[in-house]
C-alpha cells in the first residue's frame, strides 16, 4: 500500500532501502548522513523484512562488506558523506570490477579534506568520472527532492541488477536533511533468486563461482575491459534520465541538478517574468549524462548558464556535449555556501546575456 | 593380481576432492601448497564443499581460489574479513572462510582483522605467517623478526625505526569474541596434521555460533628469504619458533 508521510531526506531514503527489499546496509556513521543508518537501526529491518543492518569499523570496511554480500547475489547498500566516501573508492572500483550489483549513497558535504558539513556539489567529477582507479563508471542518480531520494532508492536496485554495477545516489546536505511530503511505495519482496554468478556455494556437477576483479593476462583484462565499456555504451544508450522546464521557445538555458536545480527553477520563474526566454535543465542521470538533450537545444540558444555549488565541474560535461555550438558559462557558490535565486539571475544577466 | 588391490579397505590414498586440478604456482618447498591441501581435506572430510564460501587475499595467495574448489570471492588487500562479514551476514548458515598472508591480514587489513574478531564473525581466519612479503618480492611484514633482513629492510629490520614484529595472533586472541585461537605449522608430517585437525576443528565451530576462530600457520618463504626449502625449514624452527610458538592460544572453555 502506498503511504503519505511527511520525512527527513536521509530516513525517507532508509525507509525506502528496507521497501526496495534490500538484503543488507553496512555503514558508518559521518554528518550529514548519519540518520541514514540510525533510523535503520531503530527501525530493526531485520524484524521486519530480514535485512541486515550492520555499522562497520569504517567506511573501507563497509564497502566490502557491501561486496561480499554483492558477492552473493544479494541487495546490498551504503551511505556515506564526501570524505567517507573517498575512503569507499577503493572498494568500489573492485566492485565495478568484479561486476557487482550495489548501490551507494553519498549525501554531499563541502571538500576538499574534512571540509565543512554543509551541502555541495562538490563531489559530481569524483561521482561521475570514476573516483577510483581503473577504467569504470557508476550510474549516478542525482535526486532534487525527498520523493526522489526514495524512488530512486528503488530504481537504483533494478538498474544494479540490470548491469551487475554499482549505482551512485548523489545526494547533499540540503536534500538529506530537509523534511518534504513523501509517498512511499509499498514493500518489495526480497531476493529469492538465486544468481550464476553469485557464491553461493558450489553446485555439484558445475564449476566453482569465482568473483574477482583480476586477470593477471593483460588479453584477458583488456576484454574484460571491453566488456566493460559495450555494458557503459548500453547505459549510455538506454538509461538517461533528465526534466526540462520551458525549453520549447528558450533563447538562454539555465542548467543545474539536484537541490541546485529547484533554486534555479526560482531564478528561472523570475527572468521570464522580467521577459527574458530562459529554460532549466535538469539531469536526472548525471552519469549517463544527457548528451543528447544538450545537443538539440544548443542550435536556438545564444548560452547556457550551469548552476553548481562548486567550482564548475558539471560545466566540462555541458561543454562537451554541446561542443562549441554554443556559449557555456558557470555560476556556483561552494565552501557550504548556497547559491539564492536573485544572484543566480545576475549571473545569467551578467556572463550570459550581457557577456 | 592389481585389480584386486584397488578394493576400499585398501585406499589409502585419494585426490582432495575440493581442490582443483590446476598446477599451484607457488615456489618449490613453500607451506602454501600444504596449508591449502589440508584445509580442502577439512572441508572434504566435513562433507561441506557446496556449503562453503571463501575469500582470497591480496599477496602469494590471491590466486587461491584457482586451487579451492569452492566458491570463492577475491578481496582488496587486507579487506578479507570485512569481505567474510558481508557474505557471513547474508548467508549465516554456509561456511565461510578468509585465507590471508602477514602483509594483508597484520598490516594493511588490520583494523578489519581485528573487528571482525571483535564483532565474533563465525568465520574462519586461516592466517599465513612467513614474517615476509612473499609475492612482491620479499618485503618486511609486520611479522618480520627483529634484525631480519629483507629488500626493504637489507640491514635486518632495526625495531627503534621499523617497529617489533607483530603478534596479531596473541592480540586477537584477547577478544571476546574469538572463540578458537591457535598457531601450527605445516614443515613436517605430525604438523601437518596437527594444523589439519586444528582446522577441521574450526569449521565445525562455525556451526556453533560462537566466535571467530582463527587458525595461525607459520610458514616458510624459501624465495623471500633466499635459502633452500630445507634451509627455509631448520631457519624457521630456530628463529620463527621461539618468537611465534606453536600450539593453542585460545581453546573453547569445557
Amino acid at each position: 500500500m502506498k503511504e503519505l508521510r511527511l520525512m527527513k531526506g536521509n530516513e525517507a531514503l532508509a525507509e525506502a532501502a528496507i521497501r526496495a527489499g534490500a538484503d543488507a546496509y553496512f555503514g558508518y556513521p559521518i554528518t550529514p548522513q548519519s540518520e541514514i543508518i540510525e533510523y535503520l537501526m531503530a527501525e530493526n529491518p531485520e524484524e521486519r523484512t530480514g535485512m541486515v543492518v550492520l555499522q562497520a569499523e569504517s567506511e573501507v570496511a563497509a564497502i566490502n562488506m557491501v561486496y561480499g554480500a554483492a558477492g552473493c547475489g544479494k541487495r546490498a547498500i551504503t551511505s556515506s558523506s564526501s570524505p567517507g566516501i573517498s575512503l569507499k573508492q577503493e572498494g568500489l572500483s573492485y566492485i565495478a570490477g568484479a561486476e557487482l550489483p550495489c548501490v551507494v549513497v553519498n549525501v554531499v558535504r563541502a571538500g576538499p579534506g574534512l571540509g565543512t558539513i554543509q551541502p555541495s556539489q562538490s563531489d559530481y567529477f569524483q561521482a561521475v568520472k570514476g573516483g577510483g582507479h581503473g577504467d569504470y563508471k557508476m550510474i549516478v542518480l542525482a535526486p532534487a527532492t525527498v520523493q526522489e531520494s526514495v524512488d530512486y532508492v528503488k530504481l537504483a536496485f533494478e538498474l544494479a541488477f540490470k548491469y551487475r554495477n554499482p549505482i551512485m545516489i548523489l545526494s547533499d546536505g540540503i536534500i538529506g536533511q530537509m523534511m518534504e511530503k513523501v509517498e512511499l511505495f509499498e514493500q518489495q519482496p526480497r531476493l529469492t533468486e538465486e544468481f550464476e554468478w553469485a557464491t553461493v556455494g558450489k553446485k555439484p556437477n558445475k564449476d566453482s563461482v569465482i568473483v574477482t576483479s583480476l586477470q593477471l593476462q593483460s588479453e584477458e583484462q583488456e576484454k574484460v575491459n571491453l566488456r566493460l565499456q559495450a555494458k557503459y555504451r548500453e547505459i549510455e544508450k538506454n538509461e538517461v534520465l533528465y526534466e526540462s522546464y520551458k525549453c520549447e521557445d528558450a533563447e538562454y538555458l539555465f542548467t543545474a541538478f539536484g537541490s541546485c536545480a529547484r533554486i534555479t527553477r526560482k531564478a528561472m520563474e523570475m527572468a521570464r517574468e522580467k521577459g527574458i526566454k530562459v529554460g532549466l535543465l535538469r539531469p536526472q542521470t548525471l552519469y549517463p549524462f544527457p548528451v543528447d538533450a544538450y545537443r538539440n537545444l544548443a542550435g536556438q540558444l545564444k548560452g547556457i548558464l550551469t548552476v553548481e555549488m562548486n567550482a564548475g565541474q558539471m560545466v566540462e560535461d555541458v561543454r562537451l556535449a554541446v561542443n562549441g555550438q554554443t556559449k557555456v558559462e558557470h555560476f556556483g557558490r561552494f565552501g557550504g555556501m548556497i547559491p539564492s535565486p536573485e544572484e543566480i539571475l545576475n549571473a545569467l544577466e551578467q556572463k550570459i546575456i550581457g557577456g | 593380481m592389481s585389480e584386486n588391490l584397488i578394493t576400499p579397505e585398501n585406499l589409502v590414498y585419494k585426490k582432495t576432492k575440493s581442490m582443483t586440478d590446476r598446477i599451484l604456482h607457488y615456489c618449490p618447498g613453500c607451506g602454501h601448497g600444504t596449508a591449502h591441501r589440508m584445509l580442502a581435506e577439512a572441508i572434504d572430510e566435513l562433507g561441506i564443499q557446496g556449503e562453503t564460501i571463501g575469500v582470497a587475499p591480496v599477496g602469494c595467495s590471491v590466486l587461491a581460489y584457482y586451487y579451492f574448489d569452492v566458491d570463492m570471492q577475491e578481496a582488496a588487500h587486507g579487506r578479507a574479513p570485512a569481505v567474510a562479514t558481508g557474505i557471513k551476514r547474508v548467508f549465516p548458515e554456509k561456511y565461510v572462510f578468509t585465507y590471508q598472508g602477514d602483509g594483508d591480514l597484520a598490516a594493511i587489513g588490520t583494523a578489519e582483522t581485528i573487528h571482525a574478531c571483535n564483532r565474533g564473525e563465525n568465520i574462519l581466519v586461516v592466517f599465513i605467517n612467513n614474517g615476509i612479503y612473499g609475492m612482491t618480492g620479499g618485503q618486511m611484514a609486520p611479522t618480520t623478526l627483529e634484525g631480519m633482513k629483507s629488500s626493504t629492510s637489507p640491514r635486518g629490520r632495526d625495531v627503534k625505526t621499523m617497529g617489533s614484529p607483530l603478534k596479531i595472533t596473541e592480540m586477537i586472541a584477547q577478544l571476546p569474541g574469538t572463540y578458537f585461537v591457535t598457531r601450527q605449522a605445516v614443515h613436517t608430517p605430525a604438523n601437518v596434521r596437527k594444523t589439519k585437525r586444528a582446522l577441521k576443528k574450526a569449521l565445525e565451530y562455525q556451526k556453533l555460533n560462537k566466535g571467530t576462530c582463527f587458525v595461525e600457520i607459520v610458514a616458510n618463504c624459501p624465495s623471500g628469504w633466499k635459502m633452500t626449502p630445507v634451509q627455509s625449514n631448520k631457519w624457521m624452527e630456530e628463529n620463527m619458533f621461539p618468537f611465534y610458538p606453536l600450539g593453542d592460544i585460545k581453546v573453547p572453555e569445557k
